[in-house]
């Protein structure tokens, strides 16, 4: 069967300006317990790629500049 | 993806797997026996931040501290709210482990609550004994663990997720294959023991809210160790015993009523009263929960609003900065504010659990399974109620066993032919250019785990979840992933597929009731001691299929008087014959 890319919503954010992703910094990524962020290599910032959130928050605790925003999955909320 | 299978092969004494909380403690209580000892900590996600703790914990539910409790008292305690079926020499070698785990992790700079005088202060939540201990800067926990580790020189390997255990032809542990979840990379880990410490099987229900990572657990923790003890020819005992907790609706975190319990909060019905004499979870006291919720006296909800402002702004610090801190963030935008409005709970999904059930792989108080060197602990072992501490306790001795079993062992020989068959199967969906995705596989699975596995149990429902799971089952041919990170989600998926499978035949194996709520068989609705009061063992036979036997309970330790064992069977509150 065919695949259709399905869109969504993601909760967690991150503040472009305060990203050092470009730097070389990837802590946010590091530190998900379910690898749902990632770098997107063209602006050098951190994003989330998946919609898999336990909302459990390493991502934007460890960030060094509070680039990173969690908020509560929609469906929950 | 790419479907060359790039594999390395390395050495160890002992390979656990899991890093979150039992796991690192194994490898340093073994590195601590023995330096020399070669210990590889494989770890789905970060050491970091792994596990069910990545956050921290609020607090130990179940410490056994002088002049509070005995660990007689506390394997009395278990025993009751288990309905009996405990390996009690377990139960007591994690009671008799803990003090001494307590003091263990206050040297190590994990901070407990303590009184003026610098005693731990303890607070009394279960229903007879006293055992919760506050930790109220407890989110510091995984960086200490993590120091140990790089201390004692565990070698870590991060984003290697364990597919399936490696065994000798004579039927000892030989080590485990996993499979990087960025890069598609196979690990091949040879070992003389193997320690399995992979959590809970969190992510076999579905939430309420129909988000599959809004679970109870570390969603990342979704039954891999059950799925690959049972692969393994490993015994698993009770997994009918199911978790299901009482939790804040829609968040789905834990509500803390063990928390606020001592500043005076308490679960209650739609009119604020409370209804159960005890907030300790067990399987009866979520029966008389899920009555509540039934009955036109739900919702049900953790009741703060009569206690004082400031006595809230204590509970809210504790409570908004450890184990869940997006709580705070949830109340917020629906504007629950403790002070002025209860806070609706709900029931959670099923899950395997021995952290705070009993549904775990088989192991004796040596943290032994039923395979040769192979260990298991933290939420996926079989030791009841053993929660975070428990976790600590009994890594601690999986990891002090295993490495006196390495000195005795030379490494075993294992079939090359046996990685080749699991490559082939962790690739096959890597293989395919269209098809069914993790995604909606996973969806369909937990889906139909709460359609026809959670209690209340009818037979003729749990045969057709079994039909049902067969043909979900039959599609995993056409499972297809487009990315590393997909693959991953699609083992995890076959792990949640074995999970729902061994719930639905535990459950209809025990023709009785028992454990209150978690295992309420409608078509047995008596407790049938008779033939019952054992542990039911499931396993997979040569043909392939989940077996099962009884496994008799160990004579006691310490013995339970006829009128104790039912203290956790009338929670319910009395209420007054009414006056006319």
């Amino acid at each position: 069967m065919p695949i259709a890319n399905h869109a969504t919503s993601v909760p967690v954010i991150v503040d472009d300006e305060k990203c050092i992703a470009h730097k070389g910094c990837k802590v946010c990524v590091e530190v998900c317990p379910l690898d749902v962020l990632a770098i997107d290599e063209t602006k050098g910032k951190a994003y989330m790629k998946y919609d898999e959130c336990w909302y459990c928050m390493p991502c934007e605790v460890d960030c060094p500049t509070g680039a990173v925003t969690v908020n509560i999955p929609y469906l929950l909320r | 993806m790419t479907s060359d299978a790039k594999t390395e092969v390395i050495e160890t004494d002992l390979l656990v797997l899991g890093g979150g909380t039992g796991g690192p403690m194994a490898a340093i209580k073994a590195k601590e026996k023995n330096p020399a000892l070669r210990v590889v900590l494989m770890e789905k996600a970060n050491v970091k931040r792994s596990g069910a703790i990545s956050m921290g914990m609020d607090g130990l539910n179940n410490a056994v501290i002088p002049g509070y409790a005995t660990p007689e008292q506390y394997v009395k305690e278990i025993t009751v709210a288990n309905d009996g079926i405990v390996h009690q020499k377990a139960v007591m070698a994690y009671a008799q482990g803990s003090y001494p785990m307590i003091r263990f992790l206050d040297a190590l700079g994990v901070k407990f609550e303590k009184d003026g005088s610098g005693e731990f202060n303890v607070r009394k939540v279960h229903h007879m004994g006293t055992y919760v201990l506050p930790m109220p800067e407890g989110h510091h926990v995984k960086k200490i663990l993590y120091r140990q580790l790089r201390r004692l020189q565990v070698a870590v390997t991060n984003r290697f997720m364990a597919t399936r255990l490696l065994k000798a032809a004579d039927g000892h542990i030989a080590g485990a294959i996993g499979v990087n979840t960025r890069t598609g990379e196979f690990l091949v880990v040879r070992a003389k023991a193997v320690i399995l410490a992979c959590g809970a099987a969190g992510r076999l229900g579905l939430p309420a809210s129909g988000y599959l990572f809004g679970t109870y657990e570390n969603a990342a923790n979704s039954g891999d160790g059950y799925a690959m003890a049972f692969h393994a020819g490993a015994e698993l005992a009770n997994l009918e015993c199911f978790q299901i907790n009482p939790l804040i609706k829609d968040y789905n975190g834990p509500a803390c009523a063990y928390v606020t319990g001592p500043f005076g909060g308490y679960t209650a019905n739609n009119r604020g009263q409370r209804f159960i004499e005890c907030d300790y979870w067990s399987g009866q006291m979520m029966l008389e929960f899920w009555r509540e919720l039934q009955s036109g006296s739900g919702p049900v909800f953790l009741k703060l609003d009569h206690l004082a402002s400031e006595t809230i702004g204590e509970i809210e610090t504790i409570l908004h900065s450890n184990e869940r801190p997006s709580r705070g963030r949830f109340h917020e935008r629906r504007g629950t504010n403790y002070r002025h409005r209860m806070i609706e709970m709900h029931i959670s999904e099923i899950g395997f659990c021995s952290g705070h059930s009993a549904s775990g792989v088989w192991v004796n108080e040596h943290a032994e399974t039923t395979v040769p060197g192979l260990y298991a602990a933290g939420d996926m072992a079989s030791v009841p109620h053993n929660y975070m501490l428990g976790a600590f306790v009994n890594g601690g001795i999986a990891g002090q066993t295993a490495a006196d079993y390495c000195a005795e062992i030379d490494l075993p020989a294992h079939d090359t032919a046996d990685i080749a068959a699991e490559q082939a199967r962790v690739l096959a969906p890597t293989r395919r250019e269209d098809g069914l995705t993790p995604y909606e596989m996973e969806f369909k699975t937990r889906r139909l785990v709460n359609d026809y596995l959670q209690p209340p149990k009818i037979t003729a429902k749990i045969n057709i979840g079994q039909e049902r799971l067969a043909e979900v089952r039959a599609d995993l041919d056409q499972l297809v992933v487009r990315d590393p990170h997909e693959l991953m989600r699609a083992l995890e998926t076959q792990s949640i597929l074995d999970c729902a499978d061994l719930a639905a035949a535990a459950s209809l194996y025990r023709t009785e009731s028992r454990w209150g709520l978690y295992h309420l068989r409608v078509d047995y609705p008596e407790t049938d001691n008779d033939n019952w009061f054992c542990h039911s063992m499931h396993y997979k036979d040569a043909r392939g299929r989940i077996a099962h036997r009884k496994r008799e309970v160990a004579p006691y330790i310490v013995p339970v008087a006829a009128d104790e064992m039912s203290a956790y069977h009338h929670l319910r509150i009395k209420t007054p014959v009414a006056a006319e």
